[in-house]
């Protein structure tokens, strides 16, 4: 089936078989491998993309249900020349070893940072709780999206 | 400049964050096959058939092979190796890649299908239909114990072996206290969140095969390959790119690693395979579950006189390559950082239909941990001593170093703690902790919860020999490319070599490429497991450094007009004589290169004290962690950072292990945690509040860099302490914790109990 949508802010079309989930589509039709699939079955949160300002589990999800969606994903969520702010805090605090579970991180963070930018520890925990970090033990994870809230305040957040 | 001891921002970052990091789903090859393997529904049976003609028939597929296909007839199936601590008792226990006349676990490939998408090559597991008779399921200690039935026929027995770990004479010792306690631990996984994959490559014209996305012991890996395909090892690149996360399970070798290449081979086209989660939890290794009976022999005063007793892993259904470290381990490393004058431990490998058993981060020592600590505050509380004294009493001292723990047999390993002066971290915890205000909480009910705290002290082994290997590469840009045999499982690696080279050679840390982990790297890596590559390719880094200024000394002799030793070489490596001096890129162009390696036959031993501080409702059999710290001693630091990083996430997967997660199987062997619905991971709201300090006390003496491996000792004490902080609270009701995990059930039931006899 040809599906529409926007993917990081450019128009792409892509002919998607019913049962291929927005995960894979991104990941091996639109080479777009910053997205990472981790469990397939809505658990870890590391394949969350951003669908019209929410973030979801892009493998619970079809390709086919984003026709006329914007789509972003962690490669949207980044610049060439330097980190973001939330970048920048989770380097930082080191908030990553090793990297998988990064992406959906971000993603996450940036759609709650977005919405609620005083969000306090316990918010951030909360929201967070659906994607499962194997490495950090969350505490440094928490720490750069709390550092993170005052770029999001003032508007430079992305 | 100095970069080693600073917390540097890791390189690794700056591909991660921005999701260019590259991991093996994201490689795309042309004309590249994608496989899956049908895996046994059944524990333990005999395959009579297995019929794979409707999914050869199905759209896409190009290949499906079983055992037989494999090798036909007579001929045998290739197995996998013990890899560390192979003796020939093991021999008949190793797993073949694909099972042939048995399966053993659920989920022991029995077939691989190569098709054209996933999407097919999945279809086509559907329609096989393999015929297998069942036979009775050994799924426990008790039943693999009766011999009734038994998994490997040639071998005869489920029991394979025996260690025995002695120092003194336990089983002579006597003394006025005496207590028998038996404790058992959980069924685990890494489960890493990157799922395992392979992706393999043959160019027949150039026999060359070449498999990408390896991890953690490459070059061991190809060896395996290398012998079970008949190819010079040569003719095998491993390539590693990154790894999201290893814990000593991930590349390890699995059926997998061979299976993906063989296809690859006999198809002449890539084969790509990544498993699923599900695949991952029932096909991955398994590690920790020990059964323990253990005896501890006291003085009144606290002062231990003897600990004996016994353990009985379950290796699940083979002896796989790495095994052997968890029943060996979990013997001699029990007496931890103590004085235990008197040792005599038995510890028994046992086959069960179940899938076999790895290392998984602090194998054999989290378990050792938390049989030893339950023991200590069992006996402390039994002879009225403050559990801290118990522990500072029995702690061996500065003096005693370098201190031998027990010998070990098959074969014979004797071990000594390297360095450490282990009461600085038992003081430095319990400030930290706040221990002295905490007690008065101790066996308090407050608002409905009973209130407890722990403390435990712990060793971690690191920097397994008996070599590594560092190339350095004077690049024409002036730049140092540097190639380690380590390899990296998310732990930094980069970063850390990278400050390590960059202080060796007085360059800024942008002047270095790091490569790491490939078999083009070095001509021989030991790659990453015991904590091992900060030491041992951080010292072989050094050796290369001094190797590398000693060649630049020599090509910048011949252009200066003097001799090699009157070179002096300064900031930026920079080569003058007589106030005359030469570029790094003059003199690359003469080909720098050099590699050299550090050898090593011991170990260093880390050290360090963990407390916590638990609240159980005693109507749910709820427990909340209130507070955690935990303090290490990790020899000289390269990177505080990094160093905390790691420690506070091996709490935090040692949590999981204590609180949440056991691979479950029911009575017959079926597998029942085969989604992260079943097999509970810890999760950002389970244990907000878990504190790291690092402390750089003793150096080891036994490296250049004085460090000591620190990637596993966050996890080793935990679930000890866990369950003597809610024994603790709990004492008031006469509720012992004796298993792992402490489950919302498996508390109210020692609660139940507790009641029932009381």
């Amino acid at each position: 089936m040809r599906v529409q949508f926007e993917l990081n802010g450019k128009p792409v079309e892509v002919d998607a078989l019913p049962r291929t989930h927005l995960a894979d589509c991104i990941r091996h039709q639109l080479m777009q491998t910053g997205t990472h699939v981790g469990c397939e079955h809505g658990v870890c949160g590391a394949c969350t993309v951003i669908v019209d300002g929410a973030a979801v589990r892009s493998c619970l999800i079809l390709a086919v249900q984003v026709e006329g969606s914007k789509v972003t994903t962690v490669e949207g969520l980044s610049r060439d020349d330097d980190l973001t702010p939330l970048q920048k805090a989770f380097r930082k605090h080191h908030a990553l070893q090793c990297g998988f579970c990064t992406p959906g991180m971000i993603t996450t963070a940036h759609a709650l940072l977005t919405e609620e930018p005083d969000a306090d520890r316990d918010r951030i925990r909360e929201v967070l709780s659906g994607n499962i970090c194997r490495c950090t033990g969350y505490v440094n994870i928490i720490e750069a999206v709390y550092e993170a809230r005052e770029a999001y305040r003032s508007g430079v957040g992305k | 400049m100095s970069f080693v001891g600073q917390p540097i921002e890791r390189i690794e970052d700056l591909r991660m964050l921005r999701g260019r990091g590259k991991y093996v789903d994201d490689l795309h090859r042309d004309g590249m096959l994608h496989a899956a393997i049908l895996r046994s529904t059944i524990p333990h049976g005999r395959i009579r058939a297995i019929d794979t003609a409707a999914a050869r028939a199905m759209p896409g597929v190009r290949a499906v092979f079983t055992a037989e296909d494999i090798a036909p007839g007579a001929a045998k199936v290739p197995v996998i190796p013990v890899r560390l601590m192979p003796i020939e008792q093991l021999e008949p226990f190793v797993q073949p890649v694909m099972a042939k006349n048995k399966v053993r676990y659920v989920g022991e490939p029995i077939a691989i299908i190569v098709a054209d998408t996933l999407a097919q090559a999945e279809d086509a597991l559907d329609v096989i239909e393999p015929d297998i008779e069942p036979l009775p399921p050994v799924p426990d200690r008790e039943a693999a114990q009766t011999n009734r039935s038994i998994l490997i026929e040639e071998a005869g027995t489920n029991i394979p072996i025996s260690y025995v770990a002695t120092k003194g004479d336990a089983l002579a010792a006597t003394a006025p206290y005496v207590r028998r306690e038996r404790l058992s631990t959980g069924r685990h996984s890494a489960v890493c969140l990157e799922p395992r994959g392979l992706l393999a490559s043959w160019d027949g014209a150039k026999t060359k095969l070449t498999i990408e996305g390896v991890a953690k012991v490459p070059f061991q890996s190809r060896r395996t390959i290398a012998k079970n395909m008949d190819l010079p090892e040569d003719c095998i690149e491993m390539i590693e790119y990154d790894v999201g996360g290893g814990f000593g399970v991930r590349g390890e070798f699995h059926p997998e690693d061979f299976l993906i290449p063989f296809m690859a081979r006999k198809l002449g086209r890539p084969v790509k395979w990544v498993e699923d989660r599900r695949e991952n939890l029932l096909a991955a290794n398994h590690s920790r579950q020990i059964d323990a009976e253990l005896e501890i022999v006291c003085e009144k005063s606290g002062r231990i006189v003897a600990l004996r007793g016994k353990l009985w892993v379950d290796m699940g259904a083979y002896a796989r390559a790495n095994g052997t470290m968890v029943p060996r381990n979990a013997a001699q490393m029990m007496s931890g950082p103590y004085r235990i004058p008197n040792i005599h431990i038995q510890s028994t490998m046992l086959v069960t239909n179940k899938t076999p058993v790895g290392t998984y981060r602090g194998p054999g020592r989290f378990e050792a941990d938390f049989f030893r600590e339950r023991m200590f505050d069992i006996a402390a509380r039994d002879l009225g001593v403050d559990p801290v004294e118990f522990r500072r009493m029995n702690l061996a001292t500065k003096e005693e170093m370098p201190f031998p723990l027990a010998t070990l047999n098959l074969p014979e390993k004797k071990e000594e703690l390297d360095s450490g002066i282990y009461e600085i971290a038992l003081d430095r915890c319990l400030k930290e902790f706040g221990w002295s205000e905490k007690q008065k909480l101790q066996g308090k009910l407050i608002e409905g919860r009973y209130h407890g705290i722990a403390v435990g002290c712990f060793i971690e082994g690191g920097a397994a020999g008996p070599r590594e290997s560092a190339r350095m590469v004077l690049d024409p840009d002036g730049g140092v490319s540097v190639f380690v045999g380590g390899t990296s499982v998310g732990q930094g690696l980069e970063t850390v070599m990278v400050q390590i080279a960059a202080d060796a050679l007085g360059l800024p840390m942008e002047s270095i490429r790091i490569f790491h982990g490939s078999t083009t790297c070095v001509t021989e890596g030991f790659g990453s497991y015991h904590s091992r590559s900060t030491v041992m390719s951080g010292s072989a880094v050094l050796l290369a450094a001094e190797a590398l200024k000693e060649r630049l000394r020599e090509a910048a002799a011949k252009r200066l007009g003097c001799s090699a030793k009157d070179v002096v070489i300064g900031k930026g490596l920079a080569a003058s004589y007589g106030g005359k001096s030469v570029t790094l890129k003059d003199v690359a162009a003469d080909g720098i290169s050099v590699e050299s390696t550090f050898h090593n036959h011991r170990h260093t031993y880390a050290n360090g004290t963990s407390a916590a501080h638990v609240s159980v409702d005693p109507k749910t059999g709820h427990v909340r962690l209130i507070d955690y710290v935990t303090v290490e001693d990790i020899g000289h630091i390269v990177n505080p950072l990094l160093a905390t990083g790691q420690i506070v996430g091996a709490v935090v997967q040692g949590l999981g292990g204590a609180f949440l997660e056991h691979l479950q199987y029911d009575e017959n062997g079926q597998f029942l945690t085969a989604s992260l619905a079943d097999y509970l991971l810890p999760i950002s709201t389970d244990f907000p509040s878990v504190r790291a300090f690092v402390l750089e006390d003793a150096p080891s003496p036994i490296n250049p860099l004085g460090t000591k491996g620190a990637g596993e000792g966050g996890i080793v004490s935990v679930g000890g302490v866990i369950a003597n902080a809610v024994g603790a609270a709990l004492a008031p009701l006469g509720a012992i914790p004796r298993r792992l995990p402490l489950t919302p059930p498996s508390v109210w039931q020692i609660i139940q109990d507790a009641r029932k006899a009381g």
